[in-house]
């Protein structure tokens, strides 16, 4: 830090440093706290039933074998893509810009996949065996594939958001008075063996480095693992070659729609204009736009190839999306999750903070329904007739347990953010320094 | 159940009992002994000795062979040595009555929701003629069930059977989206298995007790093949629909009548559900000609059976 910082002047440093600080919560921040965490315990109620019960507490029954925490699961893995792109791609490319929007990016990433394993844990019709995954482990099972790759983007994503805090830590030390005991403690905890020097922080940059490559094709992997848990089965609207890529695409969508609205909600609650900038906005509308046109693509394929021959297997399940039952979510999905955010962020004003953050908003809800409809309708459209099994096997409307729960892990995630925006800077305040000053110089 | 079984059938159950304890135990010293303290009664009935000739016994002789020791899980997951289960469904005698159902639900104490076999009503073009359907597991020698599995729990077997381990299950319910046949269920409450069956040992040859959280699904019966019976499908039949047999001993019966597995499905153009998928099942399907009752679209599949 010693030799870099001393080029800023001290006052633009230190104003950095004041503006980034993590701060107490305020009223809002409260209430948001209080609510996030009441959602959490109706979860965990919910919860609690389930285990008591069994899953004949969730609407799921043998046709409708996977429900909302299936395509919740996918929901959260597919947000988590984004820390890649934006830590990994982004910085790769050199597109310095992001630099603000890493952390966010990142901890929305360790968040998604926290409880993405805790909801397939949920999902479980014996949690308690969870060890049998280990001790009897087949590794031709794509669930196999899973818990490797997931649990190796989870460390890789881990330090990703460790290494660039180290330097923080520091300054975040320096002046013990302004922390709670346990801020300092926790700060002391994590990084009191990180001296600045320049060793360390040549150690530090070079590890940040291997590692963003590295989780490029962890993440790619981890979404089409993913994929793969519907397209190794034979069933219509599974069976796709296309699904990897498809996945892939869609889960950088959601998760640039993910970082519209939090750059949106930081920005507001901690005063961050000088930081995330309106110009920010502007350029991740952009790769929004590109990334909705992409999974807009793969979307084309996946269905409109199908359509097109109409095999018999897959007419019944097209129809029922395209003008059945699912035909409202189905087209929800297409429009308020695809099209009507591509349409706003094409034009500059639709790429303004507010604007931005509510095609961000439309991107994530569209996201979330787009998963049920992966998951739900093709169950339920079995080869052979569903046949002697009483009426409440024929159909799917999540229990209010399966509702509980999966806004409980939402909550979960959300509260995850949020405590750690209350403990750490959520925009880098070393790398903004160095980077301002590199920019005075180059100026 | 087993005081309703025709009388044919309990001469051939027994019949298989009677040389299968006789080829697995040399006992004849014993029977011989004993045969001195029982009455005749006068009904005759053949058997094939082990030398092959047909011969005529009393049924006085013949003794059910107890319940044969309960097997190992090592060996239950194995299977039964040399041995290749292969079912035939002859759906021109199929009208829907439902006695399999209910059979295989009694025998295996399924929750009153589930049916291990159902009997779907087909169609397969607008102008073809409808026919029922039953369906078990179809034991498939490329199981998708069985290659996603995280830990073994579904297996298959070297005499071809398609197992479930439930004690091993972790009811992550990826083998019932894997499977085209739609052919597993799953203990989503409490199985209602009850008293005292509920408190034994799960076997995975016997398939209970179910257990909550885990998958269930049609075995073949292979605790009923190792005393050398019928599946209980097959048994409870009262139009012989099910024939079951060994595929290495090329012949299989519905109790009544035996046929040589290969010239039957040659003979009768014999198929298999879904053969594009490649699942390669054990279940074979004789086409639904020359039916012995009409396709009656009134008796429409009733609610699940409540056994």
């Amino acid at each position: 830090m010693d030799d870099t910082m001393s080029q800023v002047s001290t006052t633009s440093a230190d104003k950095i440093i004041a503006d980034l600080y993590p701060r107490k919560f305020g009223t809002a921040g409260r209430i948001w706290t209080l609510v996030l965490l009441v959602i959490c315990a109706i979860g965990a109620y919910a919860y609690y039933r389930q285990l008591r019960y069994g899953l004949e507490v969730t609407a799921m029954r043998d046709y409708a074998s996977w429900g909302i925490y299936i395509s919740n699961f996918v929901f959260f893995v597919a947000i988590s893509l984004v820390g890649s792109l934006i830590t990994a791609i982004l910085r790769l490319s050199n597109a310095r810009w992001s630099t603000p929007l890493t952390r966010i990016a990142e901890i929305i990433a360790v968040s998604a996949i926290v409880f993405a394993s805790i909801i397939i844990i949920v999902d479980m019709g014996r949690p308690e065996r969870f060890m049998n995954i280990f001790l009897h482990l087949r590794i031709q099972s794509p669930i196999i594939w899973d818990v490797v790759v997931i649990s190796t983007y989870f460390v890789i994503s881990l330090l990703l958001l460790y290494l660039p805090l180290l330097p923080d830590l520091q300054i975040l030390t320096t002046d013990p008075e302004k922390n709670s005991g346990f801020q300092n403690k926790l700060y002391r905890l994590l990084g009191s063996f990180w001296r600045g020097t320049q060793e360390q922080l040549r150690i530090c940059n070079r590890s940040i480095y291997i590692l963003c490559i590295t989780i490029i094709p962890v993440a790619f992997t981890i979404h089409t693992v993913t994929s793969w848990l519907f397209a190794t089965t034979f069933r219509p609207g599974w069976d796709s070659t296309n699904f990897g890529a498809y996945f892939i695409s869609g889960a950088f969508l959601v998760g640039g729609g993910a970082v519209l609205v939090a750059m949106y909600l930081f920005r507001r609650s901690y005063h961050l204009e000088n930081y995330i900038t309106t110009d920010l906005f502007d350029k991740m509308g952009k790769i929004v736009v590109m990334l909705a046109l992409l999974y807009l693509y793969f979307n084309v394929n996946e269905y409109l190839v199908p359509a097109f021959k109409m095999k018999k297997p897959e007419e019944i399940h097209l129809h029922e999306l395209f003008a059945g039952k699912y035909a409202l979510i189905f087209w929800f999905a297409i429009l308020v999750g695809m099209i009507f955010p591509l349409i706003m962020l094409l034009f500059r004003k639709g790429r303004e903070p507010f604007p931005a953050f509510v095609a961000g908003v439309m991107v994530v809800v569209g996201a979330w329904f787009k998963r049920y409809l992966i998951v739900t309708p093709t169950l339920l459209h079995p080869f052979l007739p569903i046949t002697d099994v009483p009426e409440s096997y024929r159909r799917y409307f999540p229990s209010w347990e399966e509702w509980a729960i999966t806004m409980g892990s939402l909550a979960g995630a959300l509260l995850i953010i949020t405590f750690f925006a209350r403990l750490f800077p959520i925009i880098p305040i070393y790398e903004t320094v160095t980077e301002r000053s590199e920019t005075h110089e180059n100026l | 159940m087993e005081n309703n079984v025709t009388s044919r059938r309990n001469f051939l159950a027994t019949g298989l009992a009677a040389a299968a304890g006789c080829a697995n135990c040399s006992c004849g010293k014993s029977h011989t002994h004993e045969a001195q303290d029982i009455q005749p009664t006068g009904e005759k009935v053949k058997l094939l000795s082990v030398d092959g000739e047909v011969i005529e016994v009393d049924r006085a002789f013949l003794k059910p062979v107890p319940d044969l020791p309960k097997v190992s899980n090592d060996i239950e997951r194995r299977g039964i040595e040399g041995k290749k289960f292969v079912m035939v469904i002859d759906l021109s005698r199929c009208k829907n009555v439902g006695a399999c159902k209910e059979a295989c639900n009694h025998a295996h104490s399924l929750h009153p929701d589930h049916n291990w076999i159902k009997i779907d009503a087909m169609q397969d073009a607008e102008e073809s003629a409808p026919y029922w359907q039953p369906t078990t597991c179809m034991h498939c020698d490329n199981p998708p069930c069985v290659k996603v599995c995280p830990v073994d729990a579904t297996f298959k077997r070297q005499d071809g059977i398609v197992l479930i381990d439930s004690d091993r299950c972790i009811g992550c319910r990826f083998c019932m989206a894997a499977c085209p046949y739609s052919t597993r269920v799953f203990n989503w409450g409490d199985p209602q298995v009850p008293e005292p069956l509920a408190s034994e040992p799960y076997s995975c040859e016997t398939s209970t007790p179910q257990k909550i959280g885990t998958v269930g699904k049609c075995d073949f019966c292979p605790d009923m093949a190792r005393k050398g019976e019928l599946p209980h499908c097959v048994s409870a039949c009262p139009n012989g629909v099910f024939f079951f047999g060994d595929m290495n001993e090329d012949s299989v019966t519905n109790g009544a009548e035996t046929f040589r597995f290969s010239e039957l499905v040659r003979d009768k153009a014999g198929y298999r559900l879904m053969e594009d998928l490649g699942t390669k099942p054990s279940v074979y399907y004789l086409p639904p000609v020359n039916r012995n009752f009409p396709f009656e679209p009134k008796s429409e599949n009733k609610e699940p059976t409540v056994t």
